[in-house]
Parts: structure tokens; C-alpha cells; sequence
């Protein structure tokens, strides 16, 4: 069982509820932290025994002895990655999508492909959870490497809770890709519709069965119960503004520490989509 | 010689293009000749990334042996240095008026990137 906590919109509380959820969760779960270009569930758990380690792409190395200028590498290249300059070949590495074609189709077998670090996995422990997060890199703009190397971390035989980045871009399609079910969490304003809309069309095109959670449910007005309403769309919780809750996750605690009273319905609603 | 300047026209009396990357076409003025040619750029107006590369190997590919342009960032720079092309930012308002200033020395070759990538 995946299931993937996204939202277009940022700071709707997708890493709130995934903590949440995780600690609810029955039995042992696994928590991705797939925010990599600022993930923060961290904050929410105390981890212990955490393991690090980097996370490498392939990239273009032209042998100079080799090249002879053809310009095959960079005629391939639809990132314009490479480059030819007379007879030098020049390598943007940061440009590239590790696709391999230059190193393929180069006639003279002078490109080979290189380890280039992009980010850093870390992995800890925290009660019931196994946490996982990536971390993209300062300087680097490439987030789905780093997203998809979260995932292949995973244990596909335990159950996987994904806190997506937000948006509907190449990050938030790689972190809720392969999922069964993904909570789309929104607030009560113009601009939450707006980017709920742009969600909704974008996980309708992936084919993944989604519902809407409604976060500070009551700081806004009605209009995106009534767009869920107008198309169909399993409205699954809505959760009451509080400050309560705001307190208590300026503090770095879960918000069920501030609100107990919402477990039940966090297990009835995870009941519910499994 | 040969000199590309960054235009959104079509001659010599046509603006400027601000832009190295994203510029529509490059006007290849032949220095010896007065006459000129159009190189396209277009290919690059919507790249989503790499458009000041292509466009310095578009420049590099009509034999140009200096661009004028407004700005220059440094994927570009560093192809069109390695190609050993003159790189001259300038602002002049017209393709005519930086090729003037250009035949009267008022213009300096750039050492480095005038400006950040996606600067616009």
C-alpha cells in the first residue's frame, strides 16, 4: 500500500497530516519525506540510528584524446547540455537528465558516464515509523533523482506514506507516481482551489484513485466543498482551524499531541482508502 | 569578418535584441562587403533550458567572429570563449547603431558574464 499526501498549493499542511497519519498508522510504516527541496517531517519526529548517504546521477565525461568534434553528443542532447566549441566538446553538467544518449551515440566511445552528487538520503528510525528523506543539494535544480531514490530506499513489502513536494511539476508526478491512493490537501481560499483544481486535473491524468482533505476547514468559505461537490471528488476530512494546532507546530510537535481527538478520524479515513 | 548581432527584426535598422539566448535571429553582418545575412534562433524562444548554448553555436555555426548582444550569461559565454568568438554587450538601440559603435572602438570586449542565467 502507497499512499501519497500531495497538494499544488504549498503550506496546506501535507507534512502535518503525513506525520500524523504515520503515527496513526497500525503497525510499522514507512514516512518519505520526498519534499526534497525543503523537507521538514524531520522536525515532527525524534529519530534515532539515522544512516546518510549520497545520491549519485550519471553525467557526461568527454575523453579529449578521443572527441573528435562531431558534435553527435551534442545534437542528441535535448537539455543542450553539451556543447561543441571547435573541436572541444563542453559538459553542463547541471543541464543534464542522465538520459545516456551522448555516451551511446558517440562514434568514438570517448564519452563515459560519471557519478555527479546531487543530495543525500537519510534514514532513522521514530516508534512505529521507518523515516525516510531526501535532500537536494544546494545549487542543484534537479529534485526527481533524488525523489526517485527515496522511493527505491523504501521496503515495497511495508506500507509507504509519501509527503510530495507541492506543486504538479516533474518533482510532485515523481514522488505520487506508482501510488495507490493520494490525499490531496487543501484549504478553504481562491488560491487553495486554484492549485486543488491544477492537482486534481493533473492526478486524473496519472489515473491514481484520490480524495480531498479541507486543513483550517473553517478560515476560508465554501467553494472548494462545492467544486469536490460539482465533480465528484471524495471530500474525506475537514479539519477546523486551531491554534491550538498552530502552537503546537511552531513547537515541532504533531498536531495530535494538540488534537487527540483527531486520530480516530485519521484511522477511520486511512480505514477508508486501504 | 563576420559579426552576429541579437535582433528581433530583420535588417539593419531593426532593435536590438536584448537578449543573447532568447533572440529571435541574428543579423550576420560582413564587415568587408557591408551586406548581411539572417541566421535563425528561433528554436530557442521556448527551450527550457540551454538557450544561450544553442544560440552560441548557432552564432559559432555562421563563421562570426564577435556578437553583439545586450546581455550575456555564462553557459553562453563560456561557449562562445571556447569558440573563440568576441563577445561585446552594448546598448545601442538598433542593429545599425551597435555595428557603428562597434567600427568606431566604442564598444569592450567582455571578460566574463554580464548577468546571472535566465536573467530576464
Amino acid at each position: 500500500m502507497q499512499i501519497a499526501i500531495a497538494s499544488g498549493k504549498g503550506g496546506t499542511g501535507k507534512t502535518t497530516l503525513s506525520v500524523a497519519l504515520a503515527q496513526v498508522w497500525d503497525g510499522p510504516v514507512q514516512l518519505l519525506d520526498c519534499d526534497v527541496e525543503e523537507p521538514n517531517a524531520s522536525i515532527f519526529l525524534s529519530l534515532k540510528s539515522q544512516t546518510e548517504k549520497r545520491v549519485f546521477v550519471p553525467v557526461p565525461a568527454v575523453d579529449s584524446a578521443r572527441c573528435t568534434g562531431c558534435g553527435k553528443c551534442a545534437a542528441i542532447c535535448q537539455f543542450n547540455a553539451l556543447a561543441v566549441a571547435g573541436k572541444t566538446v563542453l559538459v553542463f553538467t547541471e543541464l543534464c537528465h542522465s538520459c545516456g544518449g551522448c555516451a551511446r551515440i558517440c562514434p568514438e566511445k570517448a564519452i563515459t558516464e560519471v557519478p555527479f552528487s546531487v543530495g543525500t538520503i537519510r534514514q532513522g528510525q521514530s516508534g512505529n515509523i521507518q523515516f525516510m528523506e531526501g535532500r537536494l543539494d544546494v545549487g542543484r535544480a534537479m529534485a526527481p533523482p533524488v525523489i526517485r531514490a527515496v522511493k527505491k530506499a523504501a521496503d515495497p513489502k511495508l506500507p509507504v506514506l509519501i509527503d510530495c513536494p507541492p506543486g504538479t511539476s516533474c518533482p510532485m508526478i515523481t514522488a505520487v507516481k506508482g501510488s495507490d491512493f493520494i490525499l490531496l490537501v487543501t484549504e478553504p481560499t481562491p488560491f487553495g482551489l486554484h492549485d486543488l483544481t491544477l492537482a486534481v486535473e493533473t492526478v486524473r491524468l496519472l489515473n491514481i484513485p484520490f480524495g480531498v482533505i479541507i486543513n483550517r476547514s473553517d478560515a476560508g468559505d465554501n467553494r472548494v466543498v462545492e467544486y469536490c461537490k460539482r465533480e465528484n471528488i471524495r471530500l474525506l476530512l475537514q479539519i477546523p482551524e486551531s491554534r491550538k494546532i498552530a502552537e503546537a507546530c511552531s513547537r515541532g510537535e504533531s498536531i495530535l499531541s494538540a488534537a487527540p481527538e483527531l486520530a480516530p478520524s485519521l484511522r477511520n479515513l486511512l480505514e477508508e482508502i486501504r | 569578418m563576420k559579426i552576429a548581432v541579437s535582433t528581433s527584426g530583420n535588417d539593419l535598422n531593426a532593435p536590438l535584441d536584448p537578449r543573447f539566448g532568447r533572440a529571435a535571429r541574428f543579423v550576420i553582418y560582413e564587415t568587408e562587403t557591408g551586406t548581411f545575412e539572417l541566421a535563425d534562433n528561433s528554436q530557442n524562444l521556448n527551450a527550457a533550458q540551454g538557450a544561450g548554448i544553442q544560440a552560441a553555436q548557432n552564432a559559432a555555426s555562421t563563421g562570426a567572429a564577435a556578437v553583439i548582444s545586450g546581455h550575456f550569461g555564462p553557459k553562453a559565454f563560456r561557449v562562445l570563449s571556447a569558440s573563440k568568438i568576441a563577445v561585446y554587450p552594448s546598448t545601442a538601440a538598433t542593429v545599425r547603431e551597435a555595428l557603428d559603435l562597434y567600427a568606431a572602438g566604442k564598444l569592450t570586449a567582455a571578460q566574463d558574464a554580464d548577468v546571472e542565467g535566465h536573467w530576464m
